[in-house]
């Protein structure tokens, strides 16, 4: 079986150089100024391509998908995705927000760009509902398949939930 | 059985008619959740034809316990002690990605001593961790020795860790502003002791189980994953590594006093099931290279800066931070929207991304395969669940 090494070719990029390049890329693509790492809140509609251009760009070179999950803001009605980038062959660092309608919240899959986006897109649709068009197989991941709503989102119910102690 | 014979029979078993000769069909098996090799709640649902592997469909949630939403309940000080119940044998490295999360979201300070000691403790149960998979290991490859041999050498260390910190297996003792207690008087002594013995043990280890012929045959070129594909399936850690990605956060992004300690990263070249655990028997030694410079050079200090009592602040924004386990890339995700108690936590823990390596690399091969390469991949099902 024929070894192959990942190349460290490329040379880690500064955060504000990180970000000058992505906002080239697509300058729809906003600073998010609360985050301790670089980040950037792109629109869906830009994302696909973006994500590809982050994966394949030759100074970028995003190569792992370290993880991908969200948070649900309940009053703005957003949910907000979240992909927390690692490019290993050159060592910076990216975390990437997207907002999707919290009441119809679809998202493009990225499973073509990073393959591990396939369980780690399952486990958000399991726990926040988020659907994920052209996912090869996007079923509940750690709940049972009649499971009733989303645990992870911030009006989540249920029978078994217990009342705080005030 | 020397190389030679097990080199024919791997020979002839592969020289067997493929399945539309024999007119054989495919059948399901479910292999967990109650599996002694699957080491937890895995199930696994395999699609095989006699021997051969299809399909590996991994069936999760046995032991989702819901950590991540629990936090969204608890304040700052309570959400680290829920981390050494997600990896339970990196129960140290867990409790300090969250601690150093919080730490980095509230700006609190640590000094050197605190940061030596979180770096001792969390390298020994490194050395703790890889003890029982190598025991683990061998028993799944139908070796019984090595379960005791390993057991026996982790019993010392177990109580060198429960004089400490009080604990034995999910321990609590990094917390945001220092560790709990002071490290035990006796604490250089005892390790020095463990590793008088463990460091011929180690050789031990490798003329039982890595110098055995039958665990190299059955090891050598079973479950290969190459580079690309161990990055692409987000797999960090020794699975990395042992596909010759030299990635470890200890030196590529060193935190506590890794950035002063010299060691070595091991790695693989081929990605196979050997790779994989040479790369786990040549750790073991650095992490012993590790502890050994920094048993006498524990600075004076406190162990404490912040008292245990102090309500912890954070002011709205997002923060993520990650270190090494013994697994691989633990990371820390706090949302805050201010206050005392975190909007969202999520934890990308090592296990959960690493799982799937085994979807591809068992594929096409054997049941006994996919037996060595689940155990080479070193899973720990409630890190995968949470």
């Amino acid at each position: 079986m024929a070894t192959s090494l990942l190349p460290v070719s490329g040379q880690a990029l500064d955060a504000q150089s990180l970000v000058a390049k992505i906002q080239k890329l697509c300058p729809a693509a906003q600073l998010r100024p609360d985050c301790d790492r670089p980040a950037v809140k792109v629109p869906l509609a830009h994302w696909p391509v973006l994500a590809q251009q982050l994966f394949a760009s030759a100074d970028l070179l995003f190569d792992l998908l370290e993880t991908h999950t969200a948070i649900d803001w309940v009053q703005t009605g957003q949910i907000e995705l979240v992909y927390v980038l690692t490019s290993l062959q050159c060592g910076h660092h990216l975390t990437v927000f997207v907002d999707v309608a919290r009441d119809n919240p679809v998202a493009p899959s990225l499973c073509a760009v990073w393959p591990i986006a396939q369980w780690q897109e399952r486990e958000v649709f399991d726990l926040f509902g988020v659907h994920y068009t052209d996912h090869p197989d996007l079923r509940r991941l750690f709940l049972d398949d009649d499971w009733q709503g989303f645990p992870l989102r911030k009006d989540y119910a249920d029978d078994f939930m217990l009342e705080r102690p005030s | 059985m020397n190389a030679t014979v097990a080199t024919t029979l791997r020979a002839r078993l592969d020289a067997l008619p493929s399945q539309s000769l024999l007119g054989t069909q495919e059948y399901f098996v479910n292999m967990g959740p109650q599996h002694p090799s699957t080491h937890g709640v895995l199930r696994l649902v395999l699609k095989l034809d006699g021997e051969t592997v299809h399909q590996v469909i991994p069936v999760l949630g046995y032991i989702h316990r819901g950590i991540e939403k629990i936090c969204e309940h608890s304040n700052y000080r309570q959400l680290v002690h829920l981390t050494d119940r997600m990896d339970y044998l990196s129960a140290l490295a867990n409790n300090w990605a969250a601690t150093m999360v919080v730490e980095k979201a509230a700006a609190m300070e640590t000094n050197s001593r605190i940061e030596a000691i979180r770096t001792l403790v969390t390298e020994l149960q490194r050395i703790h961790s890889h003890q029982l998979w190598w025991g683990v290991f061998g028993m799944d490859l139908g070796a019984f020795t090595p379960f005791f041999y390993g057991f026996r050498d982790r019993e010392i260390l177990t109580d060198v860790f429960e004089r400490t910190i009080g604990g034995r297996l999910t321990m609590n003792y990094i917390q945001p502003g220092g560790v709990m207690h002071d490290i035990h008087p006796e604490l250089v002594a005892d390790v020095k002791a463990f590793l008088a013995v463990f460091k011929p043990r180690l050789d031990e280890y490798e003329a039982l189980l890595s110098e055995n012929v039958i665990v190299q045959e059955r090891l050598r070129g079973v479950g290969v994953l190459t580079a690309q594909d161990a990055v692409a399936l987000g797999a960090t850690g020794p699975v990395l590594r042992a596909s010759g990605v030299a990635h470890d956060l200890r030196k590529a992004e060193p935190y506590g006093l890794y950035g002063q300690v010299a060691f070595d990263v091991p790695v693989g070249s081929r990605g196979d099931c050997w790779d994989r655990y040479a790369v786990r028997m040549q750790e073991m030694r650095q992490s012993i290279r590790i502890v050994e410079q920094l048993l006498d050079n524990i600075p004076e200090g406190k162990h404490f800066l912040v008292k245990p009592a102090a309500k912890i602040k954070v002011k709205p924004g997002v923060w993520y931070s990650h270190l090494e386990t013994a697994r691989g890339v633990l990371g820390a995700m706090l949302v805050s929207t201010g206050g005392e108690a975190p909007y969202r936590v999520h934890f990308r823990t090592p296990n959960f991304n690493n799982l799937w390596a085994v979807t591809t690399t068992a594929t096409g091969g054997r049941v006994a395969d996919l037996v060595a390469i689940l155990s080479s991949l070193d899973l720990v099902i409630p890190d995968i669940d949470r």
